[in-house]
């Protein structure tokens, strides 16, 4: 179901040995792996697996007992949690995290912040260099909208918004922050199937239109396994496959992971 | 995706901008019109009247710096009446021992707040809700004391405070000296509304609000937290000296004791009256903070506060969103009854 083949095959990102404990549960275990530009790779595993916790310690909101994470040439882990956005990561969150009180298009448009350079004093004055800047995000957040279908909800406040609008506004939010790498965390999750269809098509043209490399956290199988070149597989904070879609879905732990945690 | 409800006329992308367009003219429009009131105040009002709206002035200015950290940026100031003071002292002691003109004293006292509130933001940084408000509540708890503070005193006069002399009118204006004071009054709340409203509007504001609504999603998105809250309490600091050092001018006096914890807590009662995360709403709750205690004294001598409680009661009773959050319903219910009549 590969539309292309990886352009890229050297590494975006390189995990290495990445450890996390919480108290006495160790929710990642020594994890290493790596994306390539321009890659899409699928994080899979049960609930509690670890997976949003490596997004924290990419976001820089968890730090790793030990370890190290490269990303297009930057050691991560030495990176201020504000700093992250600039270097080109953008990401969604697994229970939504929008700014409630603003509108659709304030919540795109603070997705721009990390590309501009206005601060108090030009915007204090409104100079033309600020309202330039504002113009130019303003431009890139209405397509972004229209782009993700939410031109007619612009203007209303995302809390009035259903759920699955809801999620196309963070994803939006994350792109206009013009990310190398995307970090999407269960973006399925809550959506019906026509909806799930469509943010196939999002996923697959991110790549062809913004050659941007994504990281996908998802539960649901049947979106990971065609949409991704790469998968890897965590369970209780370890990795337990790494490899093509086809060969994860039939590795053994995996099938033995997913089964356990069923009963 | 279907968007069953939204999709019927897709072109409301563009009715959106052509409804925010006339917004902004109406917006205008009614600035335009409040200004020219305000320009009628000292010509029409008795010398006290237009003293009293100079204050509201006054108060308007420190009520939208309070606003601009309270309401927008979710921090608890219990302390401005602290940078209130500061603003009064500095602006009385450079008149008063170094003979400097009234207007250098604004921009002096703007540069020093700014740096005083974001030196005090900066460590506040680490204190979350409770317990910045209890750090800002001891600053308003020291001040007065501090302006008495005997080492001082050469400085601040003491307990008796400062006295300095009234604001001259420029030659060939014909304008009293309480006039010509409410019109730069006017001049410099102009000036602070613009430029709130601008920071507010801009790349800035949005750093701001988006601290308050999620700090998590901001940080992700790039927006520096340290730098913008310490930043954000320095600004409304400068707000409130600016307020302190024209109060000063006005009343010609300043003095430890009218900057006291009494003066922080009208301040917050201000922005809760006026609406909070507003800008408009500081002019309301100016009003508010101005007038009701009075009116209250009037009503009764022996139970003023009583009667100012109850009022503030029945404020909040009435419009729990503050005066503009009233304003907004309003609006609301006409445009939605225009709606379904056409
Ligand atoms: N802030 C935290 N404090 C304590 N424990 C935590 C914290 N965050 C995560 N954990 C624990 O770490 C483990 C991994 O959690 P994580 O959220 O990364 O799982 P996940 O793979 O994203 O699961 P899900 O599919 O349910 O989202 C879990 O046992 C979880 O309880
Ligand atoms: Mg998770």
């Amino acid at each position: 179901m590969m539309l292309t083949v990886p352009p890229n095959e050297q590494p975006l990102l390189v995990f290495n040995d990445i450890s996390v404990r919480f108290g006495g549960i160790v929710a990642l275990d020594s994890v290493s792996f790596e994306v390539g530009a321009g890659q899409i790779c699928g994080l899979i595993g049960p609930n509690g697996a670890g997976k949003t916790t490596l997004f924290n310690c990419l976001s820089r909101i968890y730090r790793p007992s030990g370890g190290s994470i490269r990303f297009d040439g930057h050691e991560i882990l030495d990176l201020a949690p504000f700093r992250i956005a600039a270097v080109g990561i953008g990401r969604t969150f697994q229970n939504l995290a929008l700014f409630a009180t603003m509108s659709v298009r304030d919540n795109v448009l603070a997705g721009t912040h990390c590309r501009g350079r206005s601060g108090f004093l030009t915007d204090a004055l409104s100079l033309p260099m600020a309202r330039r800047e504002r113009r130019r995000f303003e431009e890139s957040a209405d397509e972004l909208i229209s782009f993700l279908d939410l031109d007619a909800v612009r203007q209303l406040p995302v809390s009035q918004l259903p759920f699955g609008t809801r999620k196309r506004v963070e994803l939006a939010r994350a792109l206009a922050s013009q990310p190398k790498l995307l970090l999407l965390d269960e973006p399925a999750g809550g959506l019906n199937h026509e909806e799930v269809d469509h943010l196939r098509s999002i996923i697959f043209s991110l790549r062809e239109r913004f050659r941007m490399t994504v990281l996908l956290v998802e539960h649901h199988m049947n979106l990971v396994m065609r949409v991704s070149d790469k998968v890897v597989a965590l369970d209780f904070g370890r990795k337990i496959a790494d490899g093509a879609p086809a060969d994860v879905r039939i590795n053994p732990d995996v099938i033995r992971a997913y089964l356990g945690a069923e009963q | 995706m279907t968007m069953t409800g939204y999709t019927e006329s897709l072109t409301p992308a563009a009715a959106a901008r052509r409804n925010f367009g006339k917004g902004r003219v109406a917006r205008i429009g009614c600035v335009l019109a409040v200004v020219a009131l305000a320009c009628l105040v000292p010509f029409i009002g008795t010398s006290y009247q237009t003293l009293q709206m100079t204050f509201v002035l006054i108060y308007a200015i420190a009520l939208l710096g309070l606003n601009i950290l309270v309401g927008y940026n979710g921090q608890l100031s219990l302390g401005h009446g602290a940078f209130f003071g500061l603003g009064a002292y500095i602006a009385a002691i450079m008149m008063h021992h170094f003979g400097l003109p009234y207007w250098s004293t604004i921009p002096v006292v703007a540069v020093l707040c700014l740096i005083g509130g974001f030196l005090f933001g900066l460590p506040a940084l680490r204190l979350e809700g409770h317990y910045l408000a209890l750090a800002t509540f001891s600053l308003a708890l020291a001040m007065p004391q501090i302006l008495k503070y005997p080492a001082f005193a050469q400085w601040t006069g003491g307990f008796m405070g400062l006295v300095i002399s009234p604001v001259p009118v420029p030659a060939g204006v014909p304008l009293s000296s309480d006039q010509w004071l409410y019109f730069f009054c006017l001049a410099l709340t102009l000036v602070m509304f613009l430029i709130g409203w601008n920071l507010m509007r801009g790349r800035t504001g949005q750093a701001i609000i988006a601290i308050r609504d999620q700090p998590t999603a901001a940080v992700s998105m790039g927006i520096n937290l340290a730098y913008y809250k310490s930043m954000t309490f320095g600004v409304s600091a400068m707000y409130a000296g600016v307020a302190g050092a024209l109060s000063a001018l006005t009343a010609q006096f300043v003095s430890p004791d009218s900057f006291d914890f009494f003066l922080s807590i009208s301040l917050l009662v201000g922005i809760v009256v006026g609406g909070i995360a507003t800008v408009s709403g500081a002019i309301f709750g100016a009003v508010f903070i101005q007038f009701i205690p009075n009116i209250a004294e009037h009503i009764s001598k022996s139970a003023s506060w009583a009667v100012y409680g109850v009022a503030l009661i029945g404020f909040m009773y009435l419009m729990p969103q503050g005066v503009v959050g009233l304003i907004r319903r309003l609006r609301g219910v006409i445009s939605g009854a225009k709606r379904s009549a056409a």
